[in-house]
């Protein structure tokens, strides 16, 4: 068992309104990755759980008991520090030992559980080293099997990947993945990076400003954020947004472009509206009947592909395009667009359009 | 990301690499300072040496004019003198320096006990009017100690404090609980709150938290702290000569002063009891010396 529901938290520092009214349901086994800037009180959501933060209002149940007013140790959670905050003083041994020590077991239970979590996390030969003689990656790992020695409720883990390396930060993605489905048990799951969130997340929360602003799968995050904002900062390069409204059976750009209408938007003519167009959405190799004239304004190699920076009226599209794609700045161009992925939102408010019609 | 104190202090200056030109020049200036310093040292050392020298003279050769700088017969008697009485027994003046000791030590001990974890209070925990707090604690050490000794020692009188040991204990802590509290808040400033956090969420309470995982990482600064409350405590006068009468309460620093007056001053004494009084602190600043240095450079370490 190992539910965690948080209901309307809300918390400030100071002047700082770092929670307001986040409301999560993580369900028993899932990995559950919280997902924002930084600033936007992932941290303080967990630490919320943790019970290490005084919250202003709000509830915190674990396995649908209230555990707002419990002490860290009496919730039965463990957590993954940023920072790892291993034990300066202790080896990785009684680092991992630690919060059996703590629950009072015998010394061969100690030894075996940290056998164990030794053998899948690939540190036995750092077992009698303190942290200031591991590397980055090293520290990570005996992070985590502190935390993962013990079978708790759940387990926090609060941005464990930002501090490490490119290659290493994708190897304990898999790491991490793999851990998960042999252990089970609830993760949750903070982190600011997108492809961390989309590549392991049963289900993503994404926050803003103490706000929870969707949750769903990677897919529905992906595929239809809930406003412009989780639109823009979910996916890379970051969807290009245009300024438009609905004319009849058209689309019309401010910017004097016009596109066929999708057929599910049934919002009403004139309402402003913002378009959404991600780049894998665009083309400047295809061509199509649903298009926009631009010139092109620069191209970004990335090895496996090449992002088109095209510019049409005083927006920058971003264009994904095979990496054998070549051309000039300022020659004109057509980029070819795939209405039926395309997104609406209210220019006003933000909030995604009905895409009940889809 | 833990970096030892041996490694985060750099290895000594990086002379070398100085190019030829500057180094010319900086020798001729090394030349300046160091003829200047010496003569400095000499001046400010002088009144130590002759003191030294004062304590292991005999009588005859202290008062001898021209004073002699290095023919004179070396003696321990004076420092015999210090502690044991002409008649056999231990001198009034031995019992000042257990004075000393003991409280010295005991207001150490309380001001440590009493300051460590007010420091953690104030470092960890959002506390109402906090700076208005630290500032009020660090106020009551603008004040120079004349200024209250003779309010103090009317309410002493009062209750019973005046010429007790423990109305000087009690004294001596309520100056080194502000100082430590300061010194201490910034050690544990020093010292992640994630290790307490950590420990928390494996099962241990805040309280056990601080002590089996804060508290060893906060012994250097501990350490640091307590030797200059010591020393604070074991070099206090002005309460030491208003606060006391009676020579079994009296300690070492108005004892050794009483020694001074009279018609004749015996100055082997008083050098030897001098010297008896300085070197405890001297001994326990040289046993620390690594653990102040700790202190001094904890702010240096990168975590």
């Amino acid at each position: 068992m190992g539910t965690v529901a948080v209901q309307g938290l809300s918390k400030s520092f100071g002047k700082v309104q770092a929670l307001d009214g986040v409301t999560l349901d993580v369900p028993d086994g899932s990995f559950f990755v919280v997902l924002g800037p930084s600033g936007a009180g992932k941290t303080t959501t967990l630490r919320a759980i943790a019970g290490l933060e005084k919250l202003d209002a709000g509830t915190v149940h674990l396995d649908g008991r209230d555990a707002t007013a419990d002490t860290p140790a009496a919730r039965d959670l463990a957590m993954v520090f940023q920072s790892y905050a291993l034990y300066p003083r202790l080896t990785a041994y009684e680092n991992i030992a630690s919060p059996l020590r703590a629950r009072r077991c015998s010394s061969s239970e100690i030894a075996a559980a940290v056998e164990k979590m030794s053998n899948l996390l690939h540190i036995e030969r750092l077992l009698q080293r303190r942290p200031a003689q591991m590397s980055g990656g090293e520290m990570q790992r005996v992070a985590l099997a502190r935390a993962l020695v013990r079978s708790p409720r759940a387990f926090l883990m609060d941005e464990p990947l930002t501090n490490l390396d490119l290659k290493l930060r994708v190897e304990m993605r898999t790491e991490l993945t793999r851990i998960h489905r042999s252990l089970g048990g609830t993760f949750i799951y903070v982190t600011n990076d997108q492809v961390e969130a989309l590549s392991m997340a049963d289900q993503v929360a994404v926050i803003k400003e103490g706000k929870v602003q969707q949750v769903g799968t990677p897919t529905e995050v992906y595929e239809r954020p809930a406003n412009k904002w989780v639109a823009g900062f979910v996916g890379s390069p970051a969807i290009s947004l245009l300024a438009c409204h609905a004319e009849g059976d058209r689309l019309v750009g401010a910017d004097g472009w016009s596109l066929p209408r999708p057929r599910w938007t049934t919002a009403e003519d004139g309402r402003p509206l913002l378009l959404g167009l991600r780049a894998e959405d665009l083309s400047v190799e295809r061509r199509g009947d649903a298009s926009l004239p631009g010139e092109l304004y620069g191209l970004e190699p990335l090895g496996d592909r090449t992002v088109v920076d095209v510019q049409v009226g005083t927006v920058i599209l971003k264009v994904k395009a095979r990496p054998t794609v070549t051309g000039t700045p300022g020659e004109r161009l057509n980029v070819t667009v795939d209405l039926d992925r395309a997104h609406l939102f209210d220019a006003g408010t933000g909030l995604a359009l009905s895409e009940a019609g889809r | 990301m833990a970096v030892s104190v041996n490694e985060a202090v750099s290895a000594g200056p990086a002379r070398d690499r100085t190019p030829p030109a500057r180094r010319r020049r900086g020798r001729g200036r090394a030349v300046v300072e160091t003829a200047t310093l010496t003569v400095l040292a000499a001046v400010m050392l002088f009144p130590v040496l002759w003191m030294i020298e004062t304590s292991i003279k005999e009588n005859r050769d202290v008062y001898a004019i021209p004073a002699k700088f290095f023919d004179f017969t070396v003696t321990l008697d004076h420092f015999k003198d210090v502690f044991v009485a002409s008649g056999g027994g231990p001198t009034t003046l031995s019992g000042s320096f257990l004075n000393s000791v003991i409280v010295a030590g005991v207001s150490t001990v309380l001001a440590t006990v009493l300051g460590v974890p007010a420091a953690w209070a104030y470092s960890r925990f959002s506390v109402k009017a906090k700076k208005d707090q630290l500032f009020f604690i660090l106020s009551t050490r603008f004040m120079p100690p004349v200024v209250v000794v003779i309010p103090i020692f009317l309410m002493y009188r009062q209750v019973g404090l005046f010429d007790t040991k423990l109305g000087l204990i009690l004294i001596y802590t309520a100056f080194n609980v502000p100082f430590t509290i300061w010194m201490m808040k910034g050690f544990v400033d020093e010292v992640p709150a994630e290790y307490e956090d950590a420990a928390m969420l494996d099962g241990y309470t805040r309280l056990q938290a601080f002590w089996k995982f804060t508290l060893p990482l906060l012994l250097p600064g501990i350490a640091a702290t307590a030797v200059f409350a010591l020393i604070f405590s074991w070099n206090e006068f002005v309460f030491a000569i208003f606060l006391t009468s009676s020579d079994a309460v009296r300690t070492a620093p108005p004892a050794i002063a009483g020694l001074i007056g009279g018609t004749t001053v015996d100055w082997g004494l008083v050098a030897a009891a001098s010297i008896v009084f300085a070197l405890p602190v001297l001994i326990f600043s040289y046993l620390v010396r690594k653990h102040l240095v700790a202190g001094v450079t904890l702010g240096a370490v990168r975590r």
